[in-house]
């Protein structure tokens, strides 16, 4: 899979903005690149368990929609454990098509790995971060979004 | 009929289904672990077997998305 720069730091400074909660969202790409972050609200609002909140959830997808992205990815991160699937990671992710990627914050550096996990068989898939490609300011929606719920 | 569903243009052969049975003939294989819109609306879960849909509507599905660390 490969990753815009800037939405590789996105994810990473995200994850840092929540501790000591697990963050989550959507990762957006055109083909196989992933070119934009949709960081979603962990309504378990837990260090140790996320869920989207199913409004941003949607929302999300409809905006990916019209920006012809598509939903290739979800994040959260570990704030104190590995970057590797858990168990409950593994039982819970049900949408076959979609990536797995991690954030762990457990070391001084951040690491990101990213994985598919069909019928509870995990298989790493290899992040390869590129510069440039970021068709969109990664800001733009988390900006309307917020304007939008904040009415 | 003919649906939107996820976006796409779809046709289906009945005329009108429940979302359960929507949710089963596009390959769901858990029906409780997804939220449903359809034209818009959010589908409370304890109405998919009553909520039908019909031509010409606008259906999203997306799976629940959660995790843990344990």
């Amino acid at each position: 899979m490969e990753m815009c720069k800037s939405v590789y730091e996105k994810i990473i400074e995200h994850s840092r903005r929540e501790m000591p909660l697990e963050a989550c969202g959507y990762l957006g790409g055109k083909g196989r690149t992933v070119v934009e972050a949709y960081s979603l609200t962990n309504i378990d609002q837990s260090g140790e368990h996320f869920s989207f909140d199913p409004k941003e959830q949607f929302d999300a997808v409809l905006t990916m929609r019209k920006k012809k992205q598509r939903a290739v990815a979800v994040y959260h991160s570990h704030p104190e454990t590995p970057a590797r699937p858990s168990q409950e990671d593994i039982r819970l992710a049900i949408d076959p098509e979609i990536i797995y990627v991690i954030v762990s914050l457990a070391a001084a550096e951040p690491e990101v790995k990213a994985f598919r996990i069909v019928k509870q068989e995990v298989t790493e898939e290899p992040v390869v971060v590129i510069d440039g490609l970021s068709t969109e300011e990664p800001e733009n929606w988390e900006k309307q979004w917020n304007v939008k719920n904040s009415r | 009929m003919r649906l939107t569903i996820n976006g796409e243009k779809k046709e289906i052969a009945p005329e009108s289904m429940t979302v359960t049975e929507l949710l089963i003939h596009q390959g769901v294989e858990m029906p409780d672990m997804v939220s449903v819109q359809v034209n818009g609306d959010f589908i409370e879960r304890d109405a998919f077997d009553s909520k039908v849909v019909k031509e010409g509507d606008e259906v999203d599905f997306l799976y629940f998305m959660g995790g843990g660390h344990r």
